[in-house]
């Protein structure tokens, strides 16, 4: 597989006259992980959301190869044709896990609904499916028909994670994936992703503040500051050697234990 | 053909958080490592080793010269390469045996040793018995391989480190004191376990401040003293 994935040029995207995110372009490959990191307010989630086609950029293109080796501009593809990369070929999971959860359904039925959408009708072999990834993301088999509204912070991430992987996406999008939960339930987060990732060999985005989750999760980093792409290159070089005033400012910034 | 040859390199950090203080590192770094040869970088503490090792590996950026790797019969230059290619050199070319080993939360032992095995596409079961072969051999008490190395103490992280460093077959290897916090014993099996790389034909490049070690190991010592900046008046 010796062609990328995705194709960004250019992206900028204006709220009205403020600026969310300008000149971005990047290549990513097929299992690849890609960080974005940078402070609140730098443009990283409006970024993520143009990427992921839930924002309409004000120029530049995001160019993806389809499953039958087309090049797709995101922007330009009928309704349908979105639809069916949102809801099959790519993930979305989001920092609180409500936003990609059905909350008033059963866990089984929250993975087994992406299963639906591409077609499968099979009940018996939706709902052992289902059972695989709950157990893949370390969730119980008897919680099966309970609701997330009853499950802890860190078994909605996790479910929300098997929701999102059930189809076998080829691109995952991250914002945030640990924000919020505890240290000790984000280590059980991190590590479950960094191993499904490496195993299903997916490409990721990751929108993050936290430098501790790019060093374990990414092979490579962008560091952006007032919707600019600042520095970007290999995780460990940018970390190790930080050449920006504010990458160095954000790199001696964060606390080691 | 050297395995790796350096040259011309040079590397100075810009201190954006102290007015912009430039400190040069080195300048007009030259060496090569062969096939078959232990090179040791000799100095003092601050003379550059560490640093020349991390742009080796492609964690520090370079400011001039070129890195030259032998990368599938093909000469790859590292200090100008893209990341992609940083990670394939990384994956097939060039292994390194940090100080520090990086843990990580939940992954035994025995799994951060056999890792870069399955990496490479080997088999699971395959690998998990490499990496017990050598954790045997690194004197790693057993009841440890399926515990994380986080509470590990000093000398048995480092073992970890070492195997996770030695079980794969790159040609070309980056020690950066592997014996620092090893007992005789232990120390004596690196040794060894050295040699045998060595006669296998890995290049080896390394820092090792014990100088009984650096005697039984190293072909040569290249100083880097040589290659302290002149400060610009």
């Amino acid at each position: 597989m010796s062609e990328p994935l995705l194709r960004v040029d250019n992206l900028t995207k204006y709220y009205g006259s403020r600026l969310g995110c300008a000149d971005v372009s990047f290549e990513l490959w097929p299992g690849e992980v890609l960080a974005i990191v940078g402070e609140s307010g730098s443009g990283k989630t409006t970024l993520l959301n143009s990427l992921s086609a839930t924002l309409e950029p004000s120029s530049g293109r995001t160019l993806y190869r389809m499953r039958d080796g087309q090049w797709r501009n995101i922007y330009e593809l009928s309704e349908a044709e979105r639809r069916f990369l949102v809801r099959t070929d790519w993930g979305f999971v989001h920092q609180n896990p409500a936003d990609g959860l059905r909350m008033t359904v059963s866990a089984g039925a929250n993975v087994g609904e992406r299963l639906m959408a591409v077609g499968d009708r099979h009940y018996g072999r939706i709902r052992e499916t289902a059972l695989d990834w709950l157990g893949r993301v370390e969730i119980a088999a008897d919680r099966i028909d309970d609701q997330p509204r009853a499950f802890s912070g860190g078994m909605r991430q996790r479910l929300q994670i098997a929701r999102n992987l059930v189809t076998g996406p080829r691109l995952v999008f991250m914002d945030e994936p640990t924000g919020g939960l505890d240290v000790s339930v984000q280590a059980r987060l991190l590590d479950l992703l960094r191993g499904l990732v490496g195993e299903l060999g997916l490409a990721a985005i990751v929108v993050t503040h936290d430098l501790a989750v790019a060093r374990l999760l990414s092979h490579r980093m962008m560091v952006m500051k007032d919707g600019y792409v600042i520095e970007a290159g290999l995780t460990d070089r940018v970390l190790d050697d930080p050449r920006e005033p504010y990458t160095q400012l954000l790199v001696s910034s964060f606390l080691q234990v | 053909m050297a395995a790796l040859s350096v040259q011309n390199l040079a590397k100075t950090f810009t201190m954006h958080l102290r007015d912009g203080v430039i400190l040069p590192v080195v300048e007009n770094v030259n060496f090569e490592v062969h096939s078959g040869e232990c090179v040791v970088l000799g100095g003092p503490s601050g003379a550059g080793k560490s640093s020349i090792l991390k742009m080796v590996y492609g964690n520090y950026g370079v400011d001039a010269g070129s890195i030259t790797l032998q990368h599938h019969g093909e000469a790859v230059d590292l200090a100008t390469a893209d990341p992609r290619t940083v990670l394939t050199l990384r994956r097939d070319s060039i292994g390194y045996v940090s100080q520090f080993l990086r843990t990580v939360p939940r992954v035994s032992a025995l799994d951060v040793v056999a890792e870069p095995l399955l990496i490479r596409g080997k088999d699971r079961a395959e690998s998990q018995q490499t990496a017990r072969n050598l954790l045997a051999r690194l004197n790693l008490p057993e009841r440890l391989w399926s515990l994380p190395p986080a509470t590990f103490s000093g000398g048995e992280q480092q073992r970890v480190n070492i195997a996770r460093g030695f079980i794969t077959e790159h040609p070309v290897l980056l020690l950066d004191e592997p014996t620092a916090s090893l007992d005789a014993t232990n120390r004596a099996v690196v040794v060894a376990m050295i040699s045998e790389k060595k006669a296998s034909g890995v290049a080896l490049l390394g820092i090792f401040h014990d100088e009984e070690v650096r005697a039984q190991v190293a072909d040569r010592i290249v100083d880097v003293t040589a290659f302290a900046p002149r400060i610009a008046a």
